[in-house]
This record gives structure tokens, C-alpha cells and sequence, in this order.
């Protein structure tokens, strides 16, 4: 079967000169094939044509028949034997876009000195090039209420619009947010909002960056720098593994904004919200910037490199050392960890899943995800998605989009395995297959999928035991494609880097033989260890029980494990070196404390979830900070044990020189599914995710954005809000043994067992407040 | 072929290699001429003395003289300066620094929704072109014909916002304040408020 069509080619005359463009191409695009600018403000490539602004008026003639007027290029799809003359070649096209940048800017306001789009404006730029000096208009502009606030983040000037459609369309069609629309007719016609609908939107920032002019600004960047202030960096976001491009703007060395970068096989040209909006962190936390070290007072001092590096380096040689990494590393930092620990410590006690996780994930990630090929293409031509423990919308918005975009071009069928129907789904259509928590696993083996089905597995399928075990009978016997998607940007790097202890660098099984020959070769050392190492919560244990005495720890949060006490006392027991951009609660308890560059700060590239390496430079070039690799690297040098990676070029360098491994891969033990507990009324089982705009760190100093996320709420099916006597808004509490949450109740399509909240949003931080998140028993009863 | 022109290779070239011409010294002038320079010398005595002596005496500049900057101000007081950085852009010497920020009501510095939060002039760098102020939208910036810019260390000389701004005349309210009652920018610009209204003295 052929999967490649051949593209009917249509040849046609512009401006004299002729081009061939496949069939339903619209003249536009045709021109600029040629190099032919024809000035335009509503088109635009993703979005479909509307022939809203009319400014790229051209005339047309088909097999020596005239159009009687000039017609808009931006909706018309070429013929054959077409003739096109542009404002190069036709006095009556350039005439009549003269005529309609003057109508345009009729009620246009002069304050291009005070508007954000000054310098980088498309209607500036076009009404220099089309448009004439003079104006012929002596009445009154039209005038509106100066910016009125979309949400927090985003702010409407209406007097600015030229009413071109731009967001509304890429509401409406791209992200299938009705956050935004068109009122109104005639001379009086203006974007406007849903004011009685809350304002619910993880896109919105994309139609501040496609607007033309600069009716929407957004409120971060206010009035902050014109376009030749700024010096731009081309980056890669590091929020989640979408691994969208990105462009960083920064002023002085101070991160301004952030745009999303041209990327036509990953993130097109969107990104989400928190991509573009979360970047304060940076500054907004209080930035560690000396090492400091532990006197034998107990109390951390500062210290200078040499002191700290020297003090880490004795306490890693006395101890027996396991490694903690946060998803959060870069390829090559994680790299870096992972060296480390097989070199300088000698072990292969590594685990960069610093999150809810399981052996069974563990054995999965090794035997189905490392090395894997499913990439953003699989969803355009999947005859089936189905999602299985992962939320496009609030974990991976890109790969929404990519569902969202298939779905509404060809009715993409999305089926989601889920406790909790929720928006995004809702957006997509998708079928709702409703399960108790844990009970995923066996819904999951009644689908019926075909070689052509792609499956979504989200992190959270960790969570309930035997669910990644079904997801890979279930591609087995049906050949259809699996894609892990989890939430942070560095898990696919650290996995592929091999910071975990069953998997050397490479995808290689630390049990085979030939593959530790493999990496012992490149890394010059007669040996590597070979049991499989310790997970995470093992490591944890080791600390307690005297196995392991000291940890080197990098981005982690305590409180992101669901033992999150037994890990605190585990980090207060152990000599903890931590490399960190900030005070944390692992800095409070670490012996060495060895600050680090932040994103922004260093070059690198992350692996997105489909394994597509995303480079960048580092954007702010007069730091001091230096990379986690590059302190490992002293470390190893201070312990005697080299593991000579002193550049993030290096690093690059010696990853390409492993290669990836082609022999067996280890195989996934079938893992069989927890019983369902029974429940008594009053109980229920507990499941959440966390959402895209949270507590999370990396969005610390972000007021405006945070004022954009959905509002926190504990939901439950009508049957138990029946029982429990509540209604819509009623305040529900739900507890454990550890403690308690209290949240405005919501009725929803909800599995009947279960009780639903954030795992980390305002007010309801499961994993420290209950100290659970998925699967297990909770009490719930009528606050 | 005279378009072909055969490189010089650095050895061919010496110092001692190059010819040069013997110049033809003139001798001592004769007696007539020198008489003649000393006239010049005599004449001059009788002549207006241009030397001023400066610093203690100053003459007026020429009316229209490059000299310091000045911020000005609306007659109410507000800034007019709206932090727009169209006069940083046309700089060519790459002399001023602005950062602008919001207005709000609370802290409002000039009409509108936008000041100048922060203005450098860097007065080693500017070179008193006025391209700046050409490029002003609102009159903000001018040129005064202050000349004596000169000190002893580079900080000193790039002037701040409050180095530049206009002094309070009378009528003026020291800013921040609201804008005058009824009026709103555009009144500003068109130059309709003609001083300040006793409801935007919010310190009283």
C-alpha cells in the first residue's frame, strides 16, 4: 500500500514569471514561492483562509478571462492556465491595496510610540511599503475603552484591530478555546470576550504573537523594549517534553519574553502558555550563587569552589553514594549524572524519575521506550489515539494540538482511558472509556486497535500497577505504535542517557554483557557495575537502612515522592552534595551545596518525548553559572576518577561516538493488576494529575499567568453527590491519616468510586498535604 | 595589460629602496617682508578684542546650539516624555538608554498609558546631532544651550532622568499626579491644559 499520493501539479503565471504549485494552493503561497511579497495581515499559513483585511488585492485572468476586480490571493486557489498580475506588474492591484491600507488605517490610532508592535509591526511595515504618506480622512477616529484585560496575561486595544480574524480563527480552530470573538458589524465591529464565561485558555498567547498590530499585547511585556533592544536567542522550552522551539528576547541580561519558534514537524508555530509566559523563575527565586558547605557546627557556610568541591568530593570517596536527578536535567547533564555515577561512584544506584514510579515503569521504559521512534507524524496519520493515564491538554499541550489538529481535519477518533472526563478530551470529542482508578489496566486490554493506532502512555501509568504491562500486550497483539509522553523535558534525555540503573548510556542493558563492553571501551575503565541498581525509593531505603551514606542530588523535589517524609528524613540522614539553582528543600538538608546554571544560562538540548534532540545556546551569556556536567566533571576530577566532560561540546561529542544500541533489548515481566479495594460510603479512591498552570517551581514569579489557571476543585459523580447530600460549590473535604483538603466541590463525569483533585494547584497539594495521588483510599465527606 | 597589476611582494619593498626628493629650503626673508609681518602685528592692536574671558565671563550661545538635553514637561507637570525610545532608536551614537512602564492611577508620571520609567543620556557618547529630537512624537525632548559638559569621571556624564528633566515652573505639580480633570492625552498633546487644577495636588 502506498502511503504517498501523487500531488497533482498546477502551473500558473505570476508577474510574468511561471511556477508550479500542487493543486489547491492558494495564490499566495504560490507568489511567495517566487519570492513575491504580496502584503497581507489575516492570512495566515495554519489558519484557513477568510479573506478578511483585503489588502492582498491582485488582479487575476484565467484562460484569457479577466476577473472584473482585483481578488483576494490569500483565498484563492490556483488553475491552470491562471494568470496572476501582483503590485509589481498591475497598476489596478497596487492601486487597490493603496485604496485598502488607506480604508485600514482610517481608524487606525497614531500611538505606534507608545504600542508594544512598534518596530515590529506588520501594519507599520506594509503601510510603508503600500500604503501612502498623506491621509485624505479629516473626521473623527472611531474610538473604544483603551486596553481592556482578555485575562490577566493578555490585554485587547480594540481601536488597534483591523478586524483580520487572526485570533478568533486560531481560537476557534487551533486550540477549540472560545476565549475570543468577533461582535458586532460594520464600522463598528471589535474582537470581544465571553464576559460571562471564565476565561479558560492554555493558547492564548499564540494570538498575541500571530496579531498583525498590536490590539492584543500581552501583559508581561508591556511596555518593557522595542524589537533593537532585544538580542535573540534561538531555545527550546524546557516546561515539558513537547520540546517545542522557542525563540528567547533578552534586554540586559534579563529574559523579557519568549516566542514560539517555526518548527513545522513539532510545535508548528503555537506553544502554550506556560512556554511563553514562564520564564521569571530564573530571577524571581533567590538564586543560590556561592557554593556553600556544612561546618562541623552543622550550620552551611559559604565556601569557595575549591572548599566545597574538595569537601563533596571526601564525603561522595567515604561514603557508598547513590544519585537522585530531577526530569529537569538536560541530555547532556544527564549524561553527566549518569558517568558519574558508574565512574566516580561506582554504582549503578541512579534514578532521575524524582516522581511517583514503579520497577514495572522501570523494566517498561527499558524493553519499549528507550530508542523508541513514535513521533508527532504518528498522530497526523493514526486511525486511532488512544490516551492511557496522560492528559494531553495539561501535560503535553503541543501533542493536543497535534490531536486537536487531527481531529478537526479528519476526525481523528481519540479514545481516553480515564477516571475523569476532562476538557481536552471533551475539545477532541474523544470516547470516555470510565474506569476506576487502578482498574485501567483491564479497560485498556478490551480495546481493539489496528497496526495504524498509536497508544499515549502518560508518566502517570506508573501509578497503577500492571497498566504498562497491558499497554504492551495490548501494541503487541495489535502492532499498534506506543509513544511515552511524560511531563518534564529532561526524562527522555535522562532515560536515553541512561540515568537510571537498569539502562547504560544508549539504551544498553546494564545485564548485558556486551553492552557494558561497549561503554567501558569509550569511557577508558576496565569495569562497570553490573547489578541493576536501585530505584529511587530503594535508594531511600538504602539511606535508612545504613546501605547508602551519602547522595548527590540535582533538581528534585522532596515533595514531588509520594514518601515525600521518609525522603526528607533519608536527605537529613545522608551526606548530600546538591546541585541547585535555588534554595530548596534538599539544599536546607545538603553537606555541599554547589550552585547551578538555570536553562536560560547554558547551552545544551533536551530530548522531547519523541527522542527529537531540541538544541540550545545559552541565552544569557555573562553568568558565572556553570553547568551541572561541568561541576560533576570537577567533582570526578577532585575524587581521582575523572570523567573528563568538561564542555557541553564534549559531552555532545562523546554521546555521538556511543551510538545507540542495536542489540536485544531486555524484556518487560508481566506485572498483574492491584485488586480494586472495597469501599465503605464515606470513601472513595483518590486520582489527580497536575495541571499546566500549577505550583509548579518553574512558573515561581508569574502573578499574571498564575491568574490564568483553572480554578482548584475536588470533583465528584452525581451518585456520590447525591449520597454525600452536595451540590456545584459546596465545599467538600477530602482526608487521610497524614491530613486534609477542603475544596469546592464539582459534579462531573467522574467513575462513581473515585474522588478527583490537582495534584498540585493552590489549596490542594496531594502528594504533601494527603500524601497520596492515585489509587489509594481517601475519606470524603460534606465540609 | 594595463587592468593587470602584479603584487608587490613584501620583500621588494624597503625602507632605504624608496626614493624621495630633495626640497628646496627657502633662505632668510628680506628686510621689506619682515616689516611687513610686524604691521600685521601692529595693526591688530587697534582692533575689538574677541578673547572673552571664560570661565568668569560667558556670551550667549547661538540661539539654535546642540547643547544638554531637557525632558520636558506639560504645563500640569506631568512628563511628556512617554518612553517610547523612538529618540534611543534614531540615536547613531547609540547615546540613550529609556525604559518605559505603565501608568496607573496610583502612580500616573505623564498622560496616557505609558512613561518613561527610566532615561539615560550617555554624554560621552552623543554626539549633538538632534536626531533625537526630531524623532520626539510629543516635544519631550529638546536641546537646551547649555555647552559645559565635562567632568572628571565617566558616571558623572551619563545623566539620569532627574538630571534631565525640566524644573517645575510656576503652576506645575510635581508628578506623580492625575491627569487634569475632563482633559484626557489627547487634550495634552493638542497643548489644551494650560496648568495644573487644585483636585491633582494629591499631597494636600
Amino acid at each position: 500500500m502506498t502511503t504517498m499520493q501523487e500531488v497533482e501539479m498546477i502551473s500558473l503565471v505570476i508577474d510574468g514569471f511561471e511556477v508550479s504549485v500542487p493543486k489547491g494552493t492558494l495564490v499566495i503561497r504560490a507568489a511567495e514561492k517566487l519570492g513575491i511579497q504580496i502584503p497581507r495581515f489575516c492570512d495566515h499559513p495554519l489558519l484557513d483562509p477568510v479573506g478578511a483585511c483585503r489588502q492582498c488585492l491582485v488582479d487575476i485572468e484565467i484562460n484569457g478571462r479577466a476577473f472584473p476586480k482585483p481578488q483576494a490571493s490569500c483565498t484563492i486557489p490556483v488553475e491552470p492556465g491562471m494568470i496572476v498580475k501582483t503590485q509589481l506588474t498591475s497598476a489596478v492591484a497596487e492601486k487597490a491595496q493603496r485604496g485598502v491600507m488607506e480604508l485600514l488605517l482610517v481608524n487606525h490610532p497614531l500611538d505606534c510610540p507608545v504600542c508594544d508592535k512598534g518596530g515590529e509591526c506588520p501594519l507599520q511595515n506594509q503601510a510603508m511599503s503600500t500604503g501612502q504618506g498623506e491621509t485624505r480622512f479629516e473626521g473623527v477616529k472611531r474610538t473604544f475603552q483603551k486596553p481592556i484585560n482578555i485575562s490577566s496575561q493578555v490585554l485587547l486595544d480594540r481601536e488597534r484591530c483591523v478586524l483580520c480574524a487572526r485570533c478568533t480563527r486560531f481560537s476557534e480552530q487551533i486550540a477549540s478555546d472560545p476565549f475570543i470573538t468577533l461582535n458586532e458589524r460594520g464600522a463598528l465591529q471589535q474582537v470581544g470576550i465571553y464576559e460571562n464565561q471564565p476565561f479558560e485558555s492554555y493558547f492564548s498567547g499564540n494570538a498575541v504573537q500571530i496579531c498583525p498590530v498590536g490590539a492584543l499585547t500581552g501583559a508581561s511585556y508591556r511596555f518593557r523594549a522595542r524589537p533593537f533592544d532585544l538580542v535573540s536567542t534561538p531555545s527550546a522550552c524546557e516546561h515539558c517534553a513537547s520540546g517545542c522551539d522557542m525563540r528567547t528576547d533578552v534586554r540586559r541580561g534579563k529574559t523579557l519574553r519568549r516566542l514560539a519558534g517555526d518548527d513545522a514537524s513539532v510545535n508548528e508555530e503555537w506553544n502554550c502558555d506556560k512556554g511563553r509566559w514562564a520564564f521569571k523563575y530564573v530571577t524571581a527565586l533567590d538564586r543560590l550563587t556561592t557554593p556553600m558547605v556544612r561546618n562541623s557546627d552543622g550550620v552551611l557556610v559559604e565556601a569557595s569552589w575549591p572548599e566545597a568541591l574538595a569537601a563533596a568530593a571526601a564525603g561522595l570517596s567515604t561514603n557508598k553514594s547513590a544519585v537522585l536527578v530531577g526530569g529537569r536535567a538536560t541530555y547532556e547533564d544527564a549524561y553527566g549524572y549518569s558517568k558519574f555515577a558508574r565512574i566516580a561512584l561506582g554504582t549503578n544506584d541512579i534514578d532521575f524519575r524524582a516522581r511517583l514510579s514503579s520497577d514495572e515503569e522501570r523494566d517498561f521504559l527499558a524493553a519499549h521506550v528507550v530508542g523508541s521512534t513514535s513521533t508527532y507524524r504518528d498522530i497526523d496519520i493514526a486511525d486511532q489515539v488512544v490516551l492511557v493515564a496522560f492528559e494531553p491538554e495539561e501535560e503535553s499541550p503541543i501533542v493536543f494540538l497535534r490531536l486537536n489538529k487531527a481531529f478537526r481535519k479528519r476526525a481523528l477518533k481519540v479514545t481516553a482511558i480515564a477516571t475523569k472526563l476532562s476538557i481536552g478530551v471533551e475539545k477532541l470529542k474523544g470516547e470516555f472509556v470510565k474506569v476506576a482508578p487502578g482498574a485501567e489496566a483491564s479497560a485498556l486490554s478490551s480495546q481493539t486497535l489496528t497496526n495504524k493506532s498509536l497508544i499515549l502512555v502518560g508518566e502517570r501509568a506508573s501509578e497503577s500497577a500492571g497498566l504498562l504491562s497491558a499497554v504492551a500486550a495490548l501494541a503487541q497483539s495489535s502492532g499498534a505504535k506506543i509513544a511515552w509522553i511524560p511531563r518534564r523535558a529532561g526524562e527522555r534525555g535522562a532515560l536515553e542517557a541512561g540515568a537510571i540503573g537498569n539502562l547504560l548510556p544508549g539504551g544498553r542493558p546494564v545485564s548485558d554483557a556486551a553492552a557494558r563492553v561497549d561503554i567501558a571501551a569509550v569511557w577508558s575503565t576496565q569495569s562497570l557495575p553490573t547489578d541493576n541498581g536501585k530505584n529511587a525509593n530503594e535508594i531511600i531505603a538504602a539511606v535508612h537502612s545504613g546501605a547508602i551514606g551519602a547522595l548527590v542530588v540535582g533538581g528534585v523535589d522532596p515533595l514531588d515522592n509520594e514518601a515525600s517524609t521518609q525522603m526528607l528524613a533519608a536527605l537529613d540522614k545522608a551526606f548530600v552534595v546538591s546541585l541547585e539553582i535555588a534554595p530548596s528543600a534538599v539544599t536546607a538538608r545538603a553537606n555541599v551545596i554547589l550552585p547551578v546554571a538555570a536553562v536560560t544560562e547554558k547551552s545544551g538540548s533536551f530530548l522531547n518525548w519523541e527522542g527529537r534532540p531540541r538544541k540550545f545556546d545559552a541565552a544569557v551569556a555573562d553568568t558565572h553559572n556553570r553547568s551541572d556536567l561541568r561541576i560533576l566533571s570537577m567533582i570526578a576530577d577532585e575524587m581521582g576518577r575523572t570523567i573528563s566532560l568538561a564542555t557541553v561540546t564534549a559531552a555532545a561529542k562523546e554521546i555521538a561516538s556511543l551510538g545507540r544500541w542495536d542489540g536485544v533489548k531486555s524484556s518487560l515481566n508481566k506485572v498483574s493488576v492491584a485488586t480494586t479495594p472495597s469501599l465503605s460510603p464515606n470513601e472513595a479512591i483518590i486520582t489527580s494529575w497536575r495541571r499546566l498552570l500549577d505550583l509548579g517551581t518553574l512558573q515561581a514569579g508569574e502573578e499574571n499567568l498564575a491568574a490564568t489557571s483553572r480554578r482548584t476543585v475536588a470533583v465528584i459523580s452525581s451518585k456520590r453527590a447525591d449520597t454525600l447530600g452536595v451540590k456545584d460549590g459546596d465545599r467538600l473535604t477530602i482526608s487521610t491519616q497524614l491530613g486534609s483538603i477542603t475544596l469546592p466541590a464539582l459534579v462531573e463525569e467522574i467513575h462513581d468510586d473515585a474522588v478527583w483533585a490537582p495534584r498540585n494547584s493552590r489549596g490542594s497539594e496531594l502528594l504533601s498535604q494527603l500524601g497520596v495521588a492515585h489509587g489509594a483510599v481517601v475519606k470524603v465527606a460534606k465540609a | 595589460m594595463p587592468d593587470q597589476i602584479e603584487p608587490i611582494t613584501p620583500r621588494e619593498i624597503s625602507v632605504n629602496d624608496v626614493p624621495f626628493a630633495q626640497v628646496e629650503q627657502n633662505g632668510p626673508k628680506g628686510f621689506f617682508d619682515q616689516l611687513k609681518g610686524f604691521w600685521v602685528t601692529f595693526a591688530t592692536m587697534f582692533k575689538k578684542v574677541n578673547t572673552v574671558q571664560y570661565p568668569e565671563v560667558k556670551e550667549p550661545t547661538a540661539e539654535r546650539f546642540h547643547g544638554r538635553h531637557q525632558l520636558n514637561r506639560h504645563e500640569d507637570g506631568l512628563e511628556k516624555c512617554i518612553g517610547c525610545e523612538l529618540c534611543a532608536w534614531a540615536c547613531p551614537a547609540d547615546a540613550i538608554l529609556v525604559e518605559g512602564d505603565n501608568n496607573t492611577e496610583e502612580n500616573r508620571m505623564s498622560p496616557g498609558e505609558r512613561y518613561g520609567k527610566v532615561y539615560q543620556i550617555n554624554y560621552l557618547r552623543c554626539i549633538f546631532c538632534g536626531l533625537c529630537i526630531e524623532a520626539c512624537p510629543t516635544r519631550a525632548l529638546t536641546m537646551t544651550n547649555e555647552y559645559e559638559l565635562a567632568d572628571e569621571t565617566r558616571e558623572k556624564l551619563i545623566f539620569e532622568k532627574g538630571d534631565l528633566l525640566a524644573p517645575l515652573t510656576q503652576g506645575m505639580l510635581m508628578p506623580p499626579h492625575p491627569m487634569y480633570p475632563g482633559m484626557d492625552d489627547s487634550n495634552y498633546y493638542r497643548g489644551e491644559v494650560k496648568g495644573s487644577h487644585p483636585s491633582q495636588d494629591i499631597n494636600k
